[in-house]
């Protein structure tokens, strides 16, 4: 999936705006976000997830074909952490199986 | 920044209306979300790009009690940030630490120069 089809998603069930209006929009809800994160800020979308920025210390790294030791600066890195309900959409499986846990052996099922 | 916020934040930018703005929002991070739970990839030019990842089934450990218990196989999202973005998140720092550095070098001369002050060396860090 590319912004392109996010936004025909957005065109076609929003509805309302123009291609280049949806277009425009789309890319303001991106733009923003990467403002935020630059600013060192996190971002928590319910239901999806959270970026963190996270403080990296320097630390000594390796070539890994020499072997050689190399000082790696700190830095800041951006990092996704999935939410519950994502990682339970991408496993339904796994989510009934703990369902039917919690439930005992209530047999009714409800989709 | 919640959702909430990023919804505020993309209305005012665009002028729609908070509800257009939430709808919108909404409509994309459900498109995401049905594209990564059909096993497909998305990719965002200058932020990042996400991939579904498979993990086979594995013994993990309770690490409370070291009992093993047994992971079923599961699929996560994985996010891989943008080269453009990556940068973005790391300036401040890069532009701090060059600071930093131009700040030694100048010291270092300035010690290095004849008949340097007496300005004890290091107090500035």
């Amino acid at each position: 999936m590319t912004k392109a089809e996010i936004i025909d998603a957005v065109y076609e069930k929003v509805g309302g705006f123009s291609k280049k209006e949806a277009a425009e929009i789309v890319e303001a809800v991106f733009d923003v976000m990467k403002e935020v994160l630059a600013d060192g800020a996190k971002i928590k979308i319910s239901g999806f997830g959270n970026f963190v920025v996270r403080e990296k210390q320097e630390r000594v790294g390796r070539n890994p074909q020499t072997g050689e030791p190399i000082p790696i600066s700190a830095r800041r890195v951006l990092t996704f952490k999935p939410s519950q309900v994502l990682k339970g959409i991408l496993n339904p499986h796994k989510e009934r199986l703990k369902r039917e846990r919690l439930e005992g052996d209530d047999d009714s099922e409800e989709e | 920044m919640t959702k909430s916020e990023l919804i505020d934040a993309v209305a005012q930018r665009t002028r729609i209306t908070k509800s257009r703005a939430e709808q919108v929002v909404n409509c994309v991070f459900e498109a995401m979300t049905t594209a990564l739970e059909g096993d497909q990839g998305i990719e965002i030019r200058g932020f990042g790009s996400f991939t579904v990842r498979h993990y086979k089934a594995y013994n993990g450990r309770n690490p409370r009690t070291g009992k093993p218990v047994p992971v079923p196989p599961k699929r996560l999202p994985f996010f891989k940030v943008g080269k453009e973005l990556k940068e973005l998140v790391n300036a401040p720092l890069v532009a701090r630490q060059k600071a930093k550095e131009e700040a030694a070098a100048k010291a270092k001369a300035a010690a290095a120069a004849p008949k340097a002050e007496a300005d004890e060396p290091g107090s500035t860090a």
